[in-house]
């Protein structure tokens, strides 16, 4: 419409086009430009020497970095499908159980709003092999404890514990909304029709569930692969590199060992590899929208 | 309904209930946990005591003991978050408000669907060491300002994203009204569109605020003892070679504050904001 009055509409958008052009877009050109160079500090002085592409050579032959991306996609799998899972079963309890589950709702989503680096001191006191409360326990039966971060078989499942306890709530309130908005007149009319609560759930709510259980599981899945916080409290890595990460291969690398150059070549492969799915997931879009 | 499906359709309920219980119980232990070693000595934690008499020496510490920093960081943390997230609300509202309601060519309102995508895929790690880098360059590092920034650029397209499903949701008419009235740009942002969008607004800053409160690996990055935050704060505890355990319960639970305000006073705008972002 004419009437929109075009000075206020393009003053409204240019501090988000300014930050987007000078801290989103910048950055990113520079470390792109980084990640073909050496650098070193000399007194507050950046110094650049042109490796070409070195940096990139090298991620083949990164032992940290290898390990980071398989236990990534471990925790991946695992977590979102376990969270998936539970939060399905809780949400359907809750909206089977109606008004009641109105406190319940509310005290599940907590850890939603702890800092991850809180929810991983607070499991790191209770993994502790000497006074943590999973030893305390299994003590007071007669069983002795373990120590569960400290060892390699243990300490991937024990991280992966950590972030399903964690990221659970999320997957339980997208899936409640879904669970919500099905519609009534089918479920009861699979009970006229004299199906068994199983059956009801196995061939009417779980197949009209699929897009929201996909959707979900989508979601989860991109927050699982940057996992970074818990990581850092719990493992930094270890023991070994059997709790090593994507995220926490690049800060080792950038910021501890002080590699920069390297550094930022794993970070721009990272955008390059997120950049690639974003083009596809477009692209799909766009082809659905054209065949609709 | 007879009497035996209503007994039958009782017993499924309690089973339900029971299941309920058990997994606020889950959710729930662990925090008590952290409270209750917050209150033990430390000793009284290495001993593994169940029974111990409750001691605020660990807070007092926390807060109060010379070389602790928590209430600085505390502080950075309130500092921080309030400004970053209230110049993203303004931000994307407008921004928003432009983007949504009036006509802009098609690639401009993808650059920022693509923006929000990328952010929200790319691992903070990764945009941590691009800020880093420039932060140093103009000799911004170690300094709030690069944190409020980074912290800005991270949360405004999600901000953006949680928006746009609420202004959908204004009727175009009410504006169209307002400008048949006579009414300024400025008089109908303030008289019509704010106000309507005053849930989503709260929904996306309660959001935001709990985003950046929470937020690690950036602000490790970009601060140091003086700028830190809480969770940078926490963070150190972990790392120091005698690790004093009580005080980093003690200052865990004080780190959670905001979180509990906001469950208690903000719940219905929290789970409107995180099923607003996925579900559409």
């Amino acid at each position: 419409m004419a009437h929109h009055n075009s000075l206020g509409k393009v003053l409204s958008l240019t501090p988000a086009v300014l930050i987007f052009a000078v801290l989103a877009l910048l950055p990113v050109i520079n470390l792109f430009i980084v990640s073909f160079h050496e650098v070193s500090w000399l007194g507050g002085a950046k110094q650049m020497e042109w490796v070409g592409v070195d940096n990139y050579i090298a991620i083949g032959d990164d032992p940290l970095f290898k390990a980071g991306v398989f236990n990534t996609i471990i925790v991946v799998l695992v977590a979102t499908t376990a969270q998936v899972v539970i939060g399905l079963g809780l949400a359907l309890a809750c909206s089977s159980v109606g008004d009641k589950s109105r406190p319940f709702r509310a005290l599940l989503i907590l850890p939603l709003l702890i800092p991850g680096i809180v929810i991983g001191a607070i499991w790191r006191l209770m993994y502790n092999s000497e006074f943590g409360i999973f030893n305390l326990i299994l003590e007071s039966i007669g069983l002795s404890g373990h120590d569960w971060l400290g060892s390699s078989s243990t300490a991937l499942a024990a991280v992966i514990v950590v972030d399903v306890w964690h990221w659970m709530p999320f997957a339980f309130l997208l899936l409640l909304a879904a669970v919500e908005s099905l519609p009534r007149d089918v479920s009861e009319a699979a009970k006229i029709d004299g199906a068994t609560a199983w059956q009801e759930f196995r061939k009417v709510t779980l197949p009209l569930l699929y897009p929201a259980i996909f959707m979900t599981f989508l979601f989860r899945a991109v927050m699982a692969s940057k996992i970074f916080d818990e990581v850092f409290l719990l493992t930094a890595g270890g023991p070994g590199t059997s709790t090593e990460v994507v995220s926490f291969t690049i800060f080792q690398r950038y910021f501890l060992q002080d590699n920069a150059g390297y550094g930022s070549a794993l970070s721009v492969s990272i955008i390059f590899v997120v950049s690639v799915i974003i083009v596809i997931a477009l692209n799909a879009n766009k082809s659905k929208g054209m065949s609709q | 309904m007879s009497h035996a499906v209503s007994k039958r359709y009782n017993r499924t309920t309690n089973y339900l209930i029971g299941f309920l219980v058990l997994a606020v119980f889950t959710t729930l232990a662990p925090f008590v946990y952290i409270a209750m070693s917050s209150f033990k000595t430390q000793i009284s934690l290495l001993m593994g005591d169940v029974k111990f008499t409750p001691t605020l020496m660990n807070y007092n510490e926390v807060l109060f003991d010379r070389t602790s920093d928590y209430l600085r960081n505390f502080t950075n943390s309130v500092v921080v978050t309030s400004i970053s997230t209230s110049l993203v609300i303004v931000i994307a509202f407008f921004a928003g408000y432009s983007l949504f309601r009036m006509r802009w060519p098609t690639y401009v309102v993808n650059i920022f669907l693509i923006w929000s995508m990328a952010f929200n895929l790319i691992p903070s790690v990764t945009l941590a060491s691009a800020w880093y880098d420039l932060a140093r360059s103009v000799g911004l590092n170690n300094d709030y300002i690069a944190l409020i920034l980074a912290h800005m650029t991270l949360h405004l397209p999600m901000a953006l994203w949680l928006l746009a499903s609420f202004f959908r949701e204004i009727p175009r008419e009410l504006e169209d009204a307002a400008y048949v009235d006579g009414a300024s740009f400025v008089t109908l942002v303030r008289r019509v569109v704010a106000p309507l969008m005053m849930p989503g607004l709260m929904a996306t800053g309660i959001l935001i605020f709990v985003f950046s409160w929470n937020e690690f690996p950036v602000a490790l990055a970009l601060t140091n003892n003086d700028t830190g935050t809480v969770p940078v704060a926490i963070a150190k505890y972990a790392q120091e070679e005698e690790i004093k355990y009580t005080q980093m319960a003690a200052a865990s639970v004080l780190s959670a504050v905001p979180a509990l305000l906001v469950l208690l006073f903000g719940q219905r705008f929290i789970v409107r904001g995180l099923t607003a972002g996925a579900v559409k």
